[in-house]
């Protein structure tokens, strides 16, 4: 038997090395703080999957990530929010998109999976869903941080979303060059060898209304099963493409790839460069983040001892 | 080896006492699809392009679960989606929450060409749709008398119904109760019947997928299935194109779509082996079927549900429309 391990991700970007103390620091102490909880879940017993939740709860509480309260804003000047959920042990998943009012996506994610014969709900149909199994709620204006009213001011004076229809590849903006970025998202696995993984996200700055990304699409943003648990975070087009998160999986699967082995393969070949990070676990408790950005919000802890929080590239 | 070859689908899981007019019907359908997309390549129309033109082909038609004839959701409206993939570059569109939009594989195409996104739904793919200028309609215009039996149907027996397309009379009513197929360990049965989907190959060697439904009879508002979701129930890449019917929730925990290039691609098998493969050792306890070509213009089905309305070409004049076995 091997130990428990985990990792959690705040958002892989364009994050400036320069990045002022007072927009990095409240960042790191958060990934810390998530850190600590998951790590003292999974000491606990606690299962991968309630863990995976918790995590990505606590994510979506704190502002300045992009997910829950915090979310980037569309182009009209409202959240719309998407997560997923991946129980790695039996391959159920949930997934939702599109909610505006639900101050936890993921744990709307996570009834999707347990209480309807269906794996994914959105708009309209995800709220009503929310509200009739009695799910926290609170008004738009919770989620939406003045930062954010800046930054989407900020993406439509420069345009930042080539909404020029003649472009042939889709154009993703870079997220205004600051850290508002990506999604969040954790996994885990304990030390039976029980996966899980959940993502969840704003989207990006300025987004169409009713665009959905890669975090509520299994196999692209989320994805885990008896070898492994990954969730992606970065340019949602790409890692829709790419079906980034199944294909560190199927590499493990299909061609015998280490857990590192196969992220680095799938972020330094199968995405464009400056497109996506993640984060993953093995069944036999090993840890990996890679990305291909600037740098991604991350942390991770083992069993035996090792723990790592930092947002740029270690060397 | 080499050349075009095409592959229809019209859903997977079929009750087996479909009264013989309705699978002549279905066959004659598949096939003047098939044709339709015969001569598209013959003229050297891209990939891309055929299967577009064939999946709107199957929408307009009332026959399936696609477009005009979709499932009817729990309210008897029609709510659509579709995806589209371009083997070249991987490129993809879908939509999803689709209700007066003629043809969602053409929306899904826009959205992949014209948009800077991947996925739209709902109202912001509305909006989407008629900036675009594309057909709208009312949403009634999908709504077919059957449907709106078979819905009736599903109410009072209070399930999912799996779509079999038996008119709305004497025996659909002891079909839906002592339907063998249902399964999953879930007090409903969950299929997705007669979702719509194609696959090509060009004579270039370019794959492309797409697939279009209206989803499961009677199911929730906002429900998305594996048919919009890339990698689930559409997938093409530089080797295959891949599109699957049949036990959405299952196709999406398996990646259907995308293991069956991924075995190609890492395990190198070929196509037939993978089909074999993914529908043998993916599935579980779900059911599901797919159709997939290769870029070396083979073309294979696989389904391990009790059949599968299908069709499929190739350029060396290979021809066949099949449902069962």
């Amino acid at each position: 038997m091997v130990g428990w391990a985990i990792a959690l991700h705040g958002g892989a970007g364009d994050i400036p090395i320069d990045l002022p103390d007072e927009r990095r620091i409240p960042r790191e102490t958060a990934l810390r703080h998530c850190l600590d909880l998951g790590v003292s879940a999974l000491k606990s017993g606690e299962p991968p999957l309630d863990v995976a939740e918790l995590v990505v709860r606590e994510l979506e509480n704190h502002p300045d990530f992009n997910a829950g309260k915090g979310s980037v804003l569309t182009t009209q000047g409202t959240v719309e929010m998407e997560a997923s959920i991946m129980d790695g042990k039996t391959k159920r998943c949930g997934a939702v998109s599109g909610l505006t009012t639900v101050v936890n996506p993921v744990s709307l994610a996570r009834l999707v999976m347990e209480k309807t014969p269906h794996i994914y709900l959105a708009f309209d149909a995800a709220e009503a869903f929310a509200r009739a199994h009695g799910v926290e709620t609170l008004e738009s204006s919770h989620f939406i941080t003045p930062e954010n009213i800046a930054r989407l001011k900020q993406a439509k004076e420069f345009n930042r979303v080539q909404l020029d229809y003649t472009v042939p590849t889709p154009k993703v903006p870079d997220n205004c060059g600051d850290s508002q970025i990506g999604t969040v998202g954790c996994v885990a696995v304990d030390g039976a060898g029980n996966l899980a993984s959940a993502t969840s996200t704003g989207g990006y700055v300025n987004k169409m209304v009713g665009r959905i990304g890669d975090t509520p699409v299994i196999g692209a943003g989320t994805y885990a099963n008896h070898l492994c648990a990954i969730s992606a975070t970065g340019k949602g087009e790409e890692i829709i493409r790419g079906t980034v998160s199944r294909d560190v999986a199927a590499l493990m699967e299909y061609k015998g790839l280490s857990l590192t082995e196969a992220a680095a393969y799938v972020v330094g070949q199968s995405v464009p460069r400056g497109s996506c990070g993640l984060v993953a676990v093995s069944a036999n408790g090993e840890v990996t983040m890679p990305f291909n950005t600037t740098g991604m919000f991350r942390a991770c802890a083992t069993e035996d001892g090792y723990s790592e929080i930092a947002i740029w590239p270690n060397n | 080896m080499g050349g075009w070859a095409i592959a229809v689908h019209g859903g997977a899981g079929i009750d087996p006492n479909l009264p013989a007019e309705r699978q002549e019907e279905a066959k004659q359908l598949l096939t003047r699809c098939l044709n339709l997309g015969i001569v598209a390549l013959r003229s050297n129309i891209s990939a891309i392009d055929v299967v577009e033109l064939v999946i709107r082909e199957l929408e307009t038609d009332p026959l399936f679960n696609s477009g005009r004839g979709s499932a009817l959701t729990e309210k008897g409206t029609v709510e659509m989606e579709a995806s589209i993939m371009d083997g070249k570059k991987r490129r993809c569109g879908a939509v999803s929450g689709i209700t007066t939009v003629k043809n969602p594989i053409s929306l899904a195409r826009l959205v992949m060409d014209k948009s800077p996104h991947s996925y739209l739904a709902f109202s912001g793919a509305e909006d989407f749709a008629r900036k675009q200028g594309v057909e709208i309609v009312d949403n009634e215009y999908f709504v077919t008398d059957d449907n709106v039996g078979m819905l009736k149907l599903a109410k009072e027996a209070n399930s999912i119904l799996f779509d079999y397309r038996i008119p709305p009379m004497g025996c659909a009513g002891a079909a839906a109760t002592d339907c063998p197929l249902q399964m999953n360990g879930l007090p409903i049965s969950i299929y997705a019947p007669e979702t719509v989907g194609c696959v090509v190959v060009d004579g270039e060697g370019r794959c492309a997928a797409g697939t279009s439904t209206g989803g499961l009879m009677n199911k929730m508002m906002g429900r998305i299935g594996d048919s919009p979701l890339i990698g689930a129930g559409t997938y093409a890449s530089e080797f295959c194109g891949v599109s699957c019917t049949g036990e959405g929730e299952a196709i999406i925990r398996a990646t259907l779509a995308r293991d069956v290039s991924a075995v190609m691609e890492y395990k190198g098998l070929n196509l037939q082996e993978a089909v074999d493969y993914v529908i043998k050792h993916r599935l579980d306890e779900g059911f599901a079927g797919l159709i997939a070509v290769s870029n070396k213009g083979e073309v294979v089905c696989g389904f391990n549900s009790n059949g599968m309305f299908r069709g499929c070409a190739t350029e060396d004049g290979f021809m066949e429309v099949a449902i069962w076995e």
